[in-house]
This record gives C-alpha cells, structure tokens and sequence, in this order.
C-alpha cells in the first residue's frame, strides 16, 4: 500500500519477492545490499532461522533521489519460501504494490514452482486482490543449474499470461538488477495511471 | 497523476504531530512512533532514536500483523493492543483506525498504567484524524499534479541511476 507523505514529501511502496523454498529470493536481496552505495540502502533485516532459512521475512529499505521535491522509497521484502510458512507469507503480502516471482529453472523444483504460484494466487485472493492489478515481474534464477528448464518452456508452463521475465543467476548478481528495475517501474506507472 | 492508497498532507501531519506530542509528554514516554501496518514510517515525535527507525517501523508492522493473525486464530477478532516488557525500555503498541499503530517506547521514567491511560486518549484522538484523513482523500488527490508524466520518467531516471551495472 503506497504511502504519499506531503509533509515530509516522501512515497514509500513496497515490493515483496515471492517463491519457492531455496528458489534464490534472499540472495536477490542480499545482492542488491551488498552493490549499492550506502547512502542509498537501509539495513538488512533478516528474520531467519539457525539454518539461515528465512523463517519470517528479509527486508530492505532504498532509497532514490529527490524528483521534483519528493523521495521515493521502495521497501523490498522476501517471504519464507517454505511451505508451512504460509501464515507469514500471507502477513507480508499486506500492502503490497509490486510482485517479483522468483522461480527455480531446475527440473526437480517444477512442481515447487507451481505450487508457490498457486500459494501466492491464493494467498493475493485473501485480501481481495489479483496478479493483474498488481505489476508482477518473474525471475527465472538458477539458470547455471545443469537441469535447468529452457525459458521458453518454463514460460509456457508457468507464464502463459507473459508476464515480463527475466533469467536469473542470483548468486552471481546475473538478472538481478533488471528484475528489479522493471518491478519498480511497473509500480511507479501504476501509481500514476491508477 | 499519483494516487496512493492512502496520503497524509501537511495540516494532518500537523494535527497527527500536536496529538503525538502531547502525548509523549503526558505519558512520559520516551518516543513515540506512529506507522502504519505495511511498515511505513507515518511520524515520530521524541528525542532522536539511536537505532534505524525505517527497520524498527517493518518489525513493529509486522509484530502487529503476526498477533492480528494469533488472535484470529484463537477466535479473537484482533488485540487492539501489545505490550512488551524489558528491563529498561518497553513498547506499548495500540490498533488505530485504518490499519495504522501507534508505538510508545518508555522507560522506568513511567508506569504502564500512566502509559495506557494516555494511549487511551491519544487513539481516541488519532482515530478521528485518520478518519477524517481518508474522508477527504477522495478529492483532495485531484488537487495535486506534482505526479505528472515529468514525475514519472523523473523517478524511472533515479531508478536507472541506482541500479547501473
């Protein structure tokens, strides 16, 4: 739920990533953290559990320069991809302007994939909302795995809508950028066209 | 033209503050905090905090969220408010309307039973602004243009600057 404050003449949104377990949602967000200048990014919080799995969410705030005047903030949040996670999956969808899908490309996390897409189709239906009133944006990572799906064929599988998408290597920082730029964007037009 | 879901102009930030204020210094607190439950930071009123309030403003929004969801569970409708204790500094945490929650951070300085007798208030208070707020946002959005096309492409620019490969 974006926020206008005139007074202090900020608009803040908030982007989660959405996904499957180990699909890579963490390391997009740790790789932006660690390659942006500091006086553009907030602290890393991560809620995560011994193993280093993310029991609650990550989340991190940057921050743009000034247009016209006015900040704009993006606040991105992770959710845990796991299953039994879904309680705190859900909670961290509330006011949520934009979606980035970060997908596993490896054979053996196909049907992980489908069932976080159903989970967020689901879990979006409980407040009232939709994958097309929302910018959505896909990140195909894992694309160095030697059983990675095609793109093409996990977009006609899992994208039959076309969503924009991206190939991904989060590890090595590959797609992240763009993944994250395009999202943001598609917020930023939102806003002004809703 | 931007239209948020929800907005706060100069004078409700004023009228939020003046409620904030008064509170901080009859319960006194030692910060109060207001946010709303997506985590934004709304206003703080107090001394400056030596913590980051932009990752304080997330936890909160989301400890809020996490108890709204324990006390459905248990058939609650929801907790209008939270109370953590700590050996030097505590939290008070109090549900207003339209999903924004007010934090109150206090010390031995203070009793809780002071801390929750203002809070009382201050929610009746902020309750009204807020609501008031909402009532007017309807028309109020067309009323500002800042958020043209100019705006947009501004920001994308920004966007492009901040994550260059």
């Amino acid at each position: 739920m974006s926020l206008i404050n005139y007074s202090s003449r900020e608009i803040n949104c908030k982007v989660v990533y959405y996904g499957p377990g180990l699909g890579g949602k963490t390391t997009n967000i740790q790789y932006v953290y660690e390659k942006l200048a500091p006086e553009t990014k907030g602290k890393l919080v991560t809620l995560a559990t011994e193993m280093d799995r993310t029991l609650f969410f990550d989340f991190l705030p940057l921050e743009l320069g000034e247009v016209k005047g006015f900040k704009t903030r993006f606040h991105l949040y992770t959710v845990p991809g796991q299953v039994y996670y879904n309680a705190s999956r859900k909670l961290i969808l509330r006011g949520v302007d934009g979606i980035v899908f970060v997908g596993d490309s490896s054979e053996s996390r196909f049907d992980a994939n489908i069932e976080a897409l159903y989970n967020l189709h689901d879990n979006l239906k409980e407040y009232d909302l939709s994958l097309e009133q929302i910018p959505f944006v896909m990140q195909w990572n894992k694309r160095d795995m030697p059983d990675a799906i095609p793109m093409a064929e996990l977009n006609e599988e899992l994208n039959p809508e076309g969503y924009d998408n991206f190939e991904g290597i989060a590890v090595q920082g590959v797609g992240v950028f763009d993944t994250l730029k395009c999202v943001a964007k598609k917020v930023l037009r939102q806003l002004q066209t809703s | 033209m931007v239209r948020a879901e929800w907005a706060i102009f100069e004078e409700d930030y004023w009228a939020i503050n003046n409620v904030l204020d008064d509170l901080l210094r009859s319960s006194r607190a030692s910060n109060v905090v207001l946010i709303d439950r997506t985590g934004q930071l709304v206003s703080q009123c107090g001394p400056e905090v030596d913590f980051d309030l932009t990752s304080f403003a997330s936890l909160c929004a989301a400890d809020f969220e996490a108890n709204y969801q324990l006390a459905k569970l248990i058939g609650e409708r929801d907790f209008s408010t939270l109370f953590h204790q700590g050996a030097r500094e505590s939290m008070y945490l109090a549900k207003i309307a339209k999903g924004v929650v007010l934090v109150v951070l206090f010390s031995k300085s203070t009793t809780l039973g002071l801390v929750r007798l203002r809070v009382k208030r201050a929610v009746e208070e902020l309750n009204e602004i807020i609501e008031h707020l909402y009532e007017k946002l309807e028309y109020r959005n067309e009323e500002y243009d800042t958020f043209d096309e100019g705006f947009t492409r501004g920001v994308e620019a920004e966007i492009d600057n901040l994550f260059a490969d």
